[in-house]
């Protein structure tokens, strides 16, 4: 305590600590880890060996899979622009409008994290299966075809995705509206500003820093997603996440594995900072959630 | 009675205007005219009603009825984008996400200014509240003063009928207050719009007012100007809420052209009718400055009261005194320090006094308003 009196500045590095410790273990040291080895040639049976050469592990993991990697652009964007659509109404309802309702629907938000990811993905099966409670009546009244199917599709994927992710756009954008001073649209309607407009000039732009926080939280780890092209897809509908996964788990191919992982990560971390840049994001960053 | 001035243009007419929320009624039939050009204050204490009248006026909230005129015109249900009305509120409410250049042009761009205009008034705007080569700046890099005069800017620019104030000076500190107040008055005597302000500082209402409205439970209790409200308070409400009063409560009777009110004492005080009316359970006041204390066994024409000092505090420009008299009264004096400098023999607690005044120099309270 002595030592802390006498150096203050010492006081940051002290806080920063646990979180760098558990960073460089856990998330600096795999990667180099996983870079290394993007650069081994060989098999797990004959042992691997390290040369910068085995950089056509790269175009040789990109060439073979960039069908798998638009894939996943395509759903992740999909994924998200559907949980924009169902989360921003929904944000500004409870925000706005649900009063002392309020609490409990951020629970119900949230509630179903209280069942593991697998289970819900795999309750999807159920509920989108052939003769399920949508397409069950529906065929029933003679109203689709009977031979239609959403399970397998690509329809499946993404309605698995967006249900999957969809509370994590959710609680940014709440938060965000949340902290709107409703004197602010008091402000606009006095300034002349209907409520359509008070609500474009005002509200929205105030709430950009939970719109790009949730879109982020939804957007990446739904690129990376493998769960749902896997249980609820089909042979064509696998992501660039499931090729990750068999390399990695089955056919034991670690360097194309650790290529793959790398090159979906640059193309996120590429993405982000695009799409920071549109929205003019140090200020915004700074202020979501 | 009041005897308000008939005026040549009304600007805002409020007329029966009530308005509950649930069963708590916050504003009590109002009836009253602000003219044109005038500094109009609402006045009063926390949960008055004050707040919510200007945001009928405003546009804010819906009367649960009467009526509510602008220019002639019932605006009463007129949503707040559609009236030529403006408001500077309680907390600035900027936007905190555009800059101080666009906060101001904020109306101007709704109503379809733009161009050369656009920034000729902004500009305007920004040079009668002094904060010229600001325009860059977001409100967060503000202090407190200047977020006022950007609120200030952003309502005065689109030139309304009528400009709301919501207690504008309340965030900022005393001296702030009383420097942005005299500001105020200069740019609404400048720019020649009605202002209708609201706040429970009876100081900043009386520098500012050509008249004032004393609100409590909501209702107005009396509407004059500031000399008026506090040289002839009409109610005790009225007389305790702007300035100090002492106020003699007794047995209320008549001698010829006075009121008189028999103390518990039995000391009986007076006042001229022509004060006004002081019904049958009213009372006589008088303010602390209107009384002489002398040593006890002076002679002195006028009401005198008997009594001891038991407190004084020097205060700068005067001295008050608090002053214990029989029958558990306590009234309040001060004497100007005019003599200080040459005299040493100021008034020191336990020494018996007499106090006087002359009778027309005290005021007169009516009964109790029928809360």
């Amino acid at each position: 305590m002595g030592m802390i009196r006498r150096h203050p500045a010492l006081v940051p590095l002290l806080l920063l600590l646990p979180g760098l410790v558990w960073l460089v273990s856990f998330y600096l040291a795999p990667n180099i880890q996983m870079f290394a080895s993007s650069f081994w040639s060989g098999t797990l049976e004959s042992g691997f060996s390290f040369s910068f050469s085995n950089w056509t592990n790269y175009t040789d993991a990109l060439g073979k899979y960039q069908q798998q990697y638009a894939r996943s652009i395509q759903y992740g964007f999909a994924a998200t622009l559907i949980c924009f659509a169902i989360a921003f109404p929904l944000a500004y309802f409870i925000a706005f409008k649900a009063g002392r309702a309020r609490s409990a629907l951020l629970f119900l938000v949230v509630a179903p994290f209280f069942t593991s990811y697998l289970l819900r993905t795999i309750g999807w099966r159920t509920i989108l299966g052939d003769d399920s409670i949508i397409l069950g009546p529906l065929k029933a009244a003679g109203l689709v075809d009977p031979a239609a199917r959403f399970l397998d599709t690509p329809f499946a994927v993404i309605a698995g995705i967006a249900y999957n992710f969809v509370p994590f756009m959710i609680l940014p954008i709440y938060v965000s509206l949340e902290k709107i001073d409703r004197r602010l649209l008091e402000a606009a309607q006095d300034l002349y500003a209907t409520s359509w407009g008070a609500f474009r000039r005002v509200t929205l732009p105030l709430a950009m820093p939970g719109i790009f926080a949730g879109s982020l939280l939804t957007f990446i780890p739904a690129i990376g997603d493998f769960i749902n092209a896997e249980l609820l897809g089909n042979p064509n509908t696998t992501m660039v996440g499931n090729v990750i996964q068999r390399q990695f788990l089955v056919d034991r191919d670690y360097p194309t594995a650790a290529a793959l992982s790398f090159m979906l990560m640059v193309l996120i971390l590429a993405g982000v900072a695009l799409y920071g840049r549109l929205l003019g994001t140090d200020e915004l960053t700074s202020k979501a959630i | 009675m009041e005897v308000t001035p008939r005026v040549a243009e009304v600007d805002v007419r409020l007329v029966n205007v009530t308005k509950k929320f649930g069963d708590a009624i916050a504003v009590d039939a109002i009836t009253l005219d602000v003219s044109d050009g005038e500094f109009f204050t609402l006045l009063g204490p926390s949960g008055c009603g004050k707040t919510t009248t200007l945001r009928m006026i405003g546009g804010f909230e819906q009367p649960t009825s009467g009526l509510i005129e602008l220019k002639g015109v019932d605006v009463t249900f007129l949503p707040a984008y559609e009236r030529d009305v403006n408001t500077v509120f309680q907390s600035y409410a900027l936007f905190p996400h555009l800059t101080i250049y666009e906060n101001v042009a904020f109306g101007l761009r709704r109503s379809g200014i733009k161009g050369d205009e656009l920034k000729r008034r902004v500009g305007e705007a920004m040079e009668l509240v002094q904060l010229i080569g600001y325009e860059k700046r977001v409100p967060a890099q503000l202090s407190g003063g200047q977020a006022q005069r950007v609120a200030l800017a952003r309502a005065l620019v689109n030139e309304p009928a009528v400009l709301l104030l919501d207690e504008p000076l309340g965030a900022l500190d005393l001296k702030l207050r009383k420097q942005m107040g005299i500001e105020l008055k200069r740019i609404q005597r400048e720019v020649g719009i009605t202002f209708i302000y609201v706040t429970h500082d009876q100081e900043e209402a009386m520098t500012m007012s050509d008249r004032i409205a004393v609100m409590n439970k909501g209702r107005y209790e009396q509407l004059a100007g500031p000399e008026t409200l506090y040289e002839r308070p009409s109610t005790r409400f009225v007389a305790g809420f702007v300035g100090a009063s002492n106020l003699l409560e007794g047995k209320v009777g008549s001698d010829g052209d006075d009121w008189t009110v028999t103390l518990p004492s039995g000391a009986v005080v007076r006042a001229p009718k022509s004060l006004g009316d002081i019904g049958s359970s009213g009372a006589i006041g008088v303010r602390p400055e209107k009384l002489t204390l002398l040593e006890r066994g002076q002679q002195s024409k006028g009401n005198t009261l008997e009594g001891t000092v038991v407190d004084t505090s020097y205060l700068g420009v005067i001295t008050q005194y608090v002053v214990e008299g029989k029958g558990g009264l306590r009234l309040l004096v001060s004497e100007q320090n005019i003599d200080r400098t040459t005299r040493s023999d100021t008034w020191r607690p336990g020494e018996q006094v007499t106090l006087t005044w002359k009778p027309e120099h005290g005021f007169v309270v009516g009964d109790a308003a029928s809360a």
